[in-house]
Formats: structure tokens, C-alpha cells, sequence
């Protein structure tokens, strides 16, 4: 069957079988490999995008189902190649060492943009309750806590600085 | 770069160097190999493609044992996708149906006669793309005869138990090996003394560390690419030990050596669980030989929870000699140790039991003994895999449960208690009664440091209180205070006493300092997410004066890299990382040389100041790393003798282990209605000696931490009395999440090695190893109303709250 799905931006038209998981749309078709396969069981979250801005596990979506859609992968996050254009939650996992092995990475951090894109201001119970669906080996979970704290703290200094210079320029 | 500390974060232990203060050479800097991983640019095995690149799969058994009768490949081989179906027969006309494993046993490839445990490798489809290869898995018919399964390991050496490996000549039960340590006379007669004595006891606990499997996020694989050309195999695999593995391959496949290279890229976690050789590595090789092709296999969750290595399955009775006051005076212990239906550990030669023999723990005794007996069972293979510093493990639970045992058959505090029988400082190098020499550390102070930071005190009154209040009747939960004191035995390991297969467990490493002063180091260990390409850039800096981001660290390719045995038992840092000092100092000798040349003057006459050799007392009269190197590569006239280039190779060989140690303290509260544990608090304070990068070291706490949660309260691999496999996928092997993990509390002593080059100890295992006895320590300690002495790990709340009714629970065979 065929399906059109926009891919970070990018519109994407492609014949596939009904039954192709979308982690493997990614990774196979369209080689973006950021997006991991860990489980096959919805409970490690290594393949986690976002299907029209929700977090999903990639490997229970169909492509199919992703007909029509919007899907952002990790590879989507930064705005370009230079440090500067990384979203803050990439800069708060190196900042904080919010990652070891990389695996699972891409999955907690799509997760934790989709937090912050809601709620700025997470505490540490509600960013733990965020990524409680997802696994990381590595971490033991308190250095990804503190990289989401990290960049809701930068993201929060960003804004207070655009309105003061917003109300500077009205003043 | 902004550091951590900023407003909004809270409370960091680590503060990071902000990127224009790179230190030059220990501290806490961000990761150089993060840039790719954060941008979803890291290269694992599965992220790789090769042009005609084809996909295998593995068709299981159903069953845990049976004898195979027929199979038939007819249907599979007819798939119009399906290239080629191997089986055992297809590899017994190679020679390969059997491979020998890291312990001197033999392992199926693909099963020939029977099958011997649940999810055993029976046949390999190689197809067009990985759905095919599946499909085709359906199409391949197996007749079974099922035969009786050996599950429960105490009834492994029954008489009348069936004989699982009929395929060795001979044998006629499931008796692998005995193993003793220690002095059992002396032994025997401390414990004699004690029962004799009326102010002595003996306190007896059995105990089971049930079955774990290390679950790395990224599951096994392998792209096998056989040049049919040039007669060269590309491998690229998840291995923790890539020259190792090279060398295996050459003397299993019988393929020339310099004809192999073994790529290990970026690896998704390994914690033990990437250190053997699985059959479906040598299916994929095969593979690649019959099609010409290059072939990948990935294995699926299920597989590698069901098939590859575990952990643990040690059944153990402790006992220690003690003196009613509390003075611990020896310790005996018997294990039996589930090895599954191939021995396929992988430890040093000589220790078919790891280091299980420092199960003395931290504590100065009159004498010790253990016997280890490993047994066959119809279950996967493997048995040190999973962070355990080679059954270090299993010995620091032993020795810890064992001290809070006898500390409630006492009325002792458990923190007196092993404040009373630590080791002293003053009697460091130790060597213990099972003949380890412990390096050098400070118990009790690292105990002490331990519990100002915990509030020991405080929480001992809070914990009364709530007992008065529940056993007043008031709906409270139990508080658990647990402790644990561990010594690790890291960093194998001397040549002249610990080889893998022959293969002796020296490092080499290579460094290379280019005419403008920039670096490259050369590596055999294998980073799966420890940074290496960070810590031992620091190594270098520290010792060369030049920045960690002038250094690049190679490793996981044994076309580019010196021979070593790779990462695994907290090894990197003790012998890969003491090679790169060693080398590092070869090239700063060969630079004062170079620098004395420079300046025309005696070498006799310089020395190493801030990074650079310098004319002694004349500080203008100096030359860097960087001026040396491009003098080193240039017409400058040196002395007779002396090459040019600055660069160097090292063997490093451990003259000893390290030792590293810790003192953790947890704090639980436990449901008293369903037996949930909520881990509240966990305060870890560990002793690696010298840290290199802060910030690493306390992220492999976290995860070890996280890792110690996880087996004591959830994480088991039980099998029903049939050898179904009852955590074969997520869904029923539980990993802690981020709601079970507290927010880690840690402190540090720092007590150098003495024979360590940089000091350092290691610490990749260290929070794994110690951490299960403390968790477990403080839900019996919550459970004391209900007067419970013991409860086996995984304590579930089911677990928990049948041994608060006094029937726990058998771990290892599931609920029956």
C-alpha cells in the first residue's frame, strides 16, 4: 500500500507492506536510525517519536497508521549542525549526563520535549511519571530528571529574556 | 556553554567544566562521544548496511528438552525470499554444529541430537529482509520427542535425574565441577570451637540469588560480511571483547587470524550480557560464507532474555562462627550453582566460580571456606554475566545478608556489628583468608562517612517511632533501614594467574602524538557507554599536558587497535586505563629527550611542571607538548639512539586486582497490606580511589544503583516445572523505572590503589554488586514486627508479603 508521511519536515511517499512496523519505516525506509528497537513490547520506549506532536512507541504504530501524519524523530530536534541549533533537551542530557550508552536516548528525549512543550515547568515527580514508560540501563534515571530540570531552566531564562526585551521595545 | 548549577537544576553533585575550561586532565567534563548520541547519530550494529545486505533468523525450541526426530527445511527453502536454511546437520559437514565455550565446555550452534533448554538456536534462515526471514521461520517443521527437563538445580544430581548432556562421552549426570576455597580444616575447627563454646554461636541461612538476565537496551547481533574474494570476515558484532573474539573465531572456524576483523561499534549496553560468542554470531558467519553475501542478524527481546547469558542461579547455605558479643570468626559456605545446559561462563580459567572466593567480604576473620558445585540444567547458558565483578555478586550478598542475619539472631545493631569486625585500616595489604591481597582502603571511615550522611541515628528513632504507631494499630507503613559494606576484586588480572581460554588478561594501548601536538589513542577495551573516548583522553592529558579535545580515543575495531582483552569485571580503567598512563609516560620521556635537543641542554636537567618539561629553576626555559612534537617530527639533530616521532606502545600486566569499596545505606517503607517497597531514600558512598572524571563515576553509581533496586525487588528469570522460560520478554522480567529508582544520594572516600599507575580502582560494577544486600537488609528489617529472618530476592510484593506470613516464596521456580 502506499502511504504519505511528512518525516521531520520532509514529505515522504512510499509503497509498503501493510504489516511494516513504523520504527522499521524509519530505520529501513528512510534510514533514520536515531529511532531504536529494543522491545517488541511497548515497554522500553528506545523507539519513541511523535506522531503529530504525542509521543508514541514506534514499534506498536503501524507506518500505515502513519499515513497523513506529522512524525518527528531525534533527528528532528536540532534546528542545524551546530551546537547552537540543539534543542535544549540535547544540550541538558550532555550538560547533565543524562545518557551513557545512547540507547534509549532519543526515546527520553522525544518524551521530555513533548513534556516540556506542555508543561514548562516540570517538577521531578512529573518528569519521572513521564518517562516511567520507557527504560533506560544506564542512568538509574537521576541524571535524565536533572537534563529536563536543565533545559526547562534554559528554556524558562530564554523566555523571561524575550519579554524583557519585548516590553523593553513597547516601552 | 553554561555549567550545571545554573538556577532551576537541583543540586548537582558533579559541577561541569564549562566548555572553555576544559580541564587538562581529571575532572568533570561533558562526554565527547555524547555529541553523536544526542543527535541520534550513534552506529550500532543494527544501524548498519552493506550493500546486498541480506537477514537471518533463529528458529527456537519450544521445548527445554526433547530429542529432534526430523526437520524439515522443505517449505522455508521454497519461500521465494529465502536464500538458504541451515540446521546442525548443515554445520556438522563444517565441523561447527558445536563450538567450545569460555569455560572448556562444548555449546551447540544449532542443536543436532536434542534440544536442551527453551529457546535453543534449532535452525537459521537467511532471507531478503527481516519479515521474510521470519515468515520462513513458520515454514520449517521440527518433530520432537519430548523428554523429561532437570528445572529445579537441587534435583540436578538426583540419581535417577535424566543426564542432559548425553552428547558428552561418558557422562552419566549433571555434575559439572567442584570448586573449594580457603582453609576447610581450620574452617572446620573455628565452627567446632563455636558450637562448643557457650558464649559462641553458629547461625546457618540458606539463601538464593535467583537467575537475572542484564537486558542491555540494545539486544545481540551481528552483520557477518565474508569477502569471497580476498578471504577476509568483517564481523560486525556486539561484543564487549572484540580481540577475544577475534581470536576465538580463528580457532573455532579455523579462519586465519589476520583475516578477521571484528567491528564493535557503538554498543547499546552490555553489562556481561556481550562478553561470549552467541550461536547466531556463527550462524551469520556461516551464512555469509554459503551465500557470498553479507548477512545480519539482530536478535529479538525474547531472544536474548530467553537465550543469552544470565546471571546469578546461586543457591547458597551461609554460616558464620560468631562470638555472642559479636565478633565474627569465620564463615563457611556452600553453593550450588545452576550453570544451565552448557557451561558457558566466562571468567578466568582457573575460577570455574569467579571470584566468589572473596566471599570474606570486608571483615578480618580467623578463617573461611566455601565449596562450589556447578551443575547442568535445562535452561540457557551463560551464569557471571549481568555487572558482577566475576560473582563478586554473589559473595558480597552472601557475606552481607549473612552479617544482618546474625546481627538479628544477636540484637546487634547491624551498623555496630560491622563496624565491630571491619577491617582496619593499619592492616592493609591484607590478604585475606581465601588468599586475595586486598590493595589498600579505610573501612571504617568510608562506613562512618556512610552513616553521618544517611542519619543513621535519626532514622533508627524515626523507625521506632513508626513501630510503636503500627503495632499500636495505626494504618502505618514498615520502615526498612538497610546496610551493606562491600570490597570489590576488579581488573583482571595478572597473567601469571587469570587467562580466558589461554588468553592471558593483559592491555595493550598505542599512542600516537602528531606533529601539531594532537593525539590518538589506541585502544583493545570496548566502551557500551562508559566514555572511554572521554576518561582516557583525561589519562592522556593528565600526563601529557595537552587537552582532552586534542585527544582522540580509538577502539572497537581490531584492525585499528593493540590486543586486549576487553571490557567486562570493571576492567577498563584498572588495566586498559593504567596501559594509557603507561604509554602516556613512555611518550612524555621520549618528549624530554626531544625537549632537552630543543634547548640544548641535559635531559638530567629538566622537569615535568604544568604540562611542560622545563630547564629546573628557570621557569622562561620551557617547551610544550605541542613544540616538542613538531621538533620530534623534524630535522632536529637527537642523541645517538633515539628515534624519532612521539609515539609509543604498552602491554600493561595488573600486578594485583584493585580493590575498590562502598557503604550503602537504604531506607524503605513497606506496605504491611500488599508487601509493596517504595525505596525512599539510598545513600551510596563509594571508594574507587582516584576518580578521573567525577561525573562518570557517579553515573555508573546511578545505574548500578538502579541495577541493585531492580534484583532485589523485581528483576527474575523463573521457569515452571515443564522449563517454560517465565520472563522471556518486558512484560514479565521487570526492569526498575524511574517511579521505583529514589533520587540517589552519594558521597565519596578516595583511598588510591597503591600498585595502580593513576591509583584508580574501577567502579563500573561496584553499586551493582553492593547495593541488592542493602535493599534486601532493609525490607527484613522493615518486616521485623513480623519477625522475618530471611526473604529471597526478587521480594515482589507477593514475595514480601508471603514471608511476612511466614511461607516465602521459591523465586527460582515461579509461584507453584
Amino acid at each position: 500500500m502506499q502511504i504519505t508521511v511528512s518525516v521531520n519536515g520532509e514529505s515522504y511517499v512510499r509503497d509498503v507492506e501493510p504489516r511494516l512496523l513504523l520504527t522499521h519505516f524509519l530505520r529501513d525506509e528512510l534510514r533514520l536510525t536515531g529511532t531504536h528497537w529494543g522491545c517488541d513490547t511497548s515497554n522500553c520506549g528506545a523507539c519513541v517519536v511523535r506522531l503529530d506532536g504525542v509521543p508514541v512507541k514506534s514499534c506498536t504504530v503501524l507506518a500505515a497508521m502513519a499515513d497523513g501524519a506529522e512524525v518527528t524523530t531525534v533527528e528532528g530536534l536540532a534546528h542545524g549542525r551546530t551546537e547552537a541549533d540543539l534543542d535544549p533537551v540535547q544540550e541538558g542530557f550532555m550538560v547533565c549526563h543524562g545518557l551513557q550508552c545512547g540507547f534509549c536516548t532519543p526515546g527520553m528525549m522525544m518524551t521530555s520535549r513533548a513534556l516540556l512543550d506542555r508543561d514548562p515547568d516540570p517538577s521531578a515527580e512529573t518528569i519521572r511519571e513521564a518517562i516511567s514508560g520507557q527504560i533506560c540501563r544506564c542512568t538509574g534515571y537521576e541524571n535524565i530528571v536533572r537534563s529536563v530540570q536543565w533545559a526547562a531552566a534554559k528554556e524558562a531564562a530564554a523566555r523571561e529574556a524575550a519579554d524583557t526585551e519585548s516590553s523593553e521595545a513597547m516601552a | 556553554m553554561t555549567a550545571v548549577g545554573e538556577p532551576g537544576v537541583q543540586d548537582p553533585s558533579v559541577q561541569i567544566h564549562a566548555a572553555d575550561e576544559t580541564p587538562r586532565g581529571y575532572g568533570a567534563m561533558k562526554r565527547k562521544e555524547d555529541a553523536r548520541f544526542i543527535r541520534g547519530r550513534g552506529q550500532y550494529v543494527d544501524d548498519v548496511v552493506l550493500p546486498g545486505m541480506l537477514h537471518g533468523a533463529v528458529l527456537r525450541s519450544p521445548l527445554a528438552h526433547a530429542r529432534i526426530l526430523s526437520i524439515d527445511t522443505s517449505a522455508a527453502e521454497a519461500h521465494p525470499k529465502v536464500h538458504a536454511v541451515i540446521t546442525g546437520e548443515t554445520l556438522a559437514g563444517l565441523g561447527l554444529a558445536w563450538m567450545p565455550t569460555l569455560s572448556h565446555d562444548t555449546q551447540a550452534v544449532l542443536a543436532t541430537d536434542k534440544v536442551r533448554f527453551q529457546g535453543q538456536e534449532v535452525a537459521f534462515v537467511v532471507a531478503d529482509d527481516r519479515y521474510a526471514a521470519r515468515d520462513a521461520l513458520a515454514l520449517i517443521d521440527v518433530e520432537y520427542e519430548p523428554l523429561d527437563p532437570v528445572i529445579d538445580a537441587k534435583r540436578a544430581l538426583d540419581p535417577d535425574a535424566p543426564v542432559i548432556r548425553t552428547d558428552k562421552d561418558g557422562k552419566a549426570d549433571n555434575h559439572i565441577f567442584d570448586w573449594e576455597s580457603g582453609d576447610r580444616a581450620a574452617t572446620d575447627a573455628v565452627f567446632a570451637d563455636a558450637e562448643a563454646a557457650d558464649d559462641q554461636l553458629v547461625v546457618v541461612q540458606d539463601m538464593i540469588y535467583p537467575r537475572v538476565h542484564p537486558a542491555p537496551l540494545e539486544t545481540c547481533g551481528a552483520i557477518a560480511d565474508m569477502d569471497p574474494v580476498t578471504g577476509k570476515l568483517t564481523l560486525w558484532t556486539t561484543t564487549q571483547a572484540p580481540h577475544a573474539h577475534r581470536t576465538l573465531y580463528a580457532l573455532v572456524a579455523g579462519l586465519p587470524e589476520h583475516k578477521i576483523r571484528i567491528i564493535s561499534p557503538d554498543i547499546g549496553g552490555g553489562f556481561g550480557n556481550k562478553v561470549g560468542i552467541y550461536p547466531g554470531y556463527v550462524c551469520a558467519v556461516v551464512a555469509s560464507i554459503v551465500t557470498g553475501t553479507p548477512v545480519k542478524w539482530m536478535e529479538d527481546r525474547s531472544e536474548n532474555l530467553m537465550s543469552t547469558s544470565f546471571a546469578r542461579d546461586y543457591h547458597m547455605r551461609g554460616e558464620v562462627a560468631v562470638t555472642r558479643d559479636g565478633r565474627i570468626r569465620g564463615v563457611r559456605v556452600h553453593v550450588l550453582a545452576d550453570h544451565g545446559a552448557f557451561d558457558a561462563t566466562a571468567q578466568p580459567t582457573a575460577f570455574p566460580a569467579g571470584f566468589f572466593g572473596v566471599f570474606t567480604g570486608s571483615y578480618d576473620l580467623e578463617a573461611a571456606h566455601c565449596a562450589v558445585t556447578g551443575v547442568y540444567t535445562n535452561k540457557a547458558s551463560g551464569g557471571v554475566a549481568y555487572a558482577c565483578s566475576f560473582r563478586i555478586t554473589e559473595a558480597v550478598y552472601l557475606i552481607e545478608r549473612m552479617v544482618d542475619v546474625v546481627a538479628h539472631d544477636l540484637g546487634i545493631d547491624p551498623a555496630e556489628l560491622r563496624m565491630r569486625n571491619l577491617l582496619r585500616p593499619e592492616q592493609f595489604p591484607y590478604q585475606s583468608k581465601t588468599g586475595w591481597e586486598y590493595d589498600s582502603g579505610d573501612y571504617p571511615h568510608t562506613l562512618q562517612v556512610a552513616l553521618d550522611k544517611a542519619g543513621y541515628a535519626e532514622l533508627r528513632a524515626e523507625q521506632a517511632d513508626r513501630r510503636r504507631r503500627f503495632e499500636a494499630g495505626e494504618p502505618v507503613s514498615l520502615m526498612g533501614i538497610g546496610l551493606s559494606f562491600f570490597t570489590e576484586a576488579v581488573g583482571a588480572g595478572p597473567r601469571r594467574s587469570m587467562d580466558i581460554l589461554g588468553l592471558g588478561m593483559a592491555d595493550g594501548a598505542e599512542l600516537r602524538v602528531h606533529p601539531t601536538g594532537k593525539a590518538v589513542l589506541r585502544v583493545s577495551c570496548q566502551s557500551q557507554g562508559q566514555g572511554h573516548e572521554t576518561t582516557f583522553a583525561q589519562i592522556v592529558a593528565q600526563e601529557l599536558g595537552i587537552s582532552p579535545d586534542d585527544i582522540d580515543v580509538v577502539h572497537g575495531d581490531t584492525d585499528q587497535t593493540p590486543f586486549g582483552l576487553g571490557t567486562y569485571g570493571s576492567r577498563s580503567t584498572p588495566v586498559s586505563g593504567a596501559a594509557t598512563a603507561m604509554v602516556a609516560r613512555k611518550v612524555r620521556e621520549r618528549a624530554k629527550i626531544v625537549a632537552a635537543a630543543m634547548m640544548e641542554v641535559s635531559a638530567d636537567d629538566l622537569e615535568w611542571n604544568d604540562g611542560r618539561w622545563q630547564v629546573a629553576g628557570d621557569p622562561d626555559a620551557s617547551r610544550s607538548m605541542a613544540d616538542i612534537a613538531m621538533a620530534a617530527h623534524s630535522n632536529l639533530e637527537l642523541p645517538d639512539g633515539v628515534e624519532g616521532h612521539l609515539d609509543a606502545t604498552c602491554v600493561y600486566n595488573p600486578p594485583n586486582l584493585t580493590y575498590p569499596c562502598g557503604a550503602y545505606v537504604c531506607l524503605v517503607e513497606v506496605d504491611p497490606g500488599t508487601g509493596a517497597v517504595d525505596v525512599r531514600r539510598f545513600v551510596a558512598v563509594d571508594d574507587c580511589g582516584v576518580r578521573i572524571n567525577p561525573m562518570i563515576v557517579e553515573g555508573q553509581v546511578h545505574g548500578g544503583l538502579a541495577d541493585g533496586v531492580g534484583m532485589a525487588l523485581m528483576q527474575c528469570i523463573a521457569f515452571d516445572l515443564d522449563g517454560n522460560c517465565l520472563g522471556g520478554s518486558m512484560m514479565d522480567y521487570l526492569l526498575p523505572t524511574s517511579l521505583e529508582c529514589p533520587s540517589w544520594e552519594l558521597g565519596e572516600t578516595v583511598t588510591p590503589s597503591p600498585h595502580h599507575p593513576i591509583g584508580a580502582k574501577g567502579v563500573g560494577e561496584s553499586a551493582t554488586v553492593g547495593s541488592p544486600p542493602a535493599v534486601v537488609n532493609a525490607v527484613i528489617d522493615a518486616l521485623a514486627p513480623y519477625d522475618v529472618r530471611h526473604a529471597d530476592m526478587p521480594l515482589t510484593p507477593a514475595a514480601v508479603w508471603c514471608a511476612a506470613q511466614g511461607n516465602p516464596l521459591r523465586p527460582d521456580l515461579g509461584i507453584t
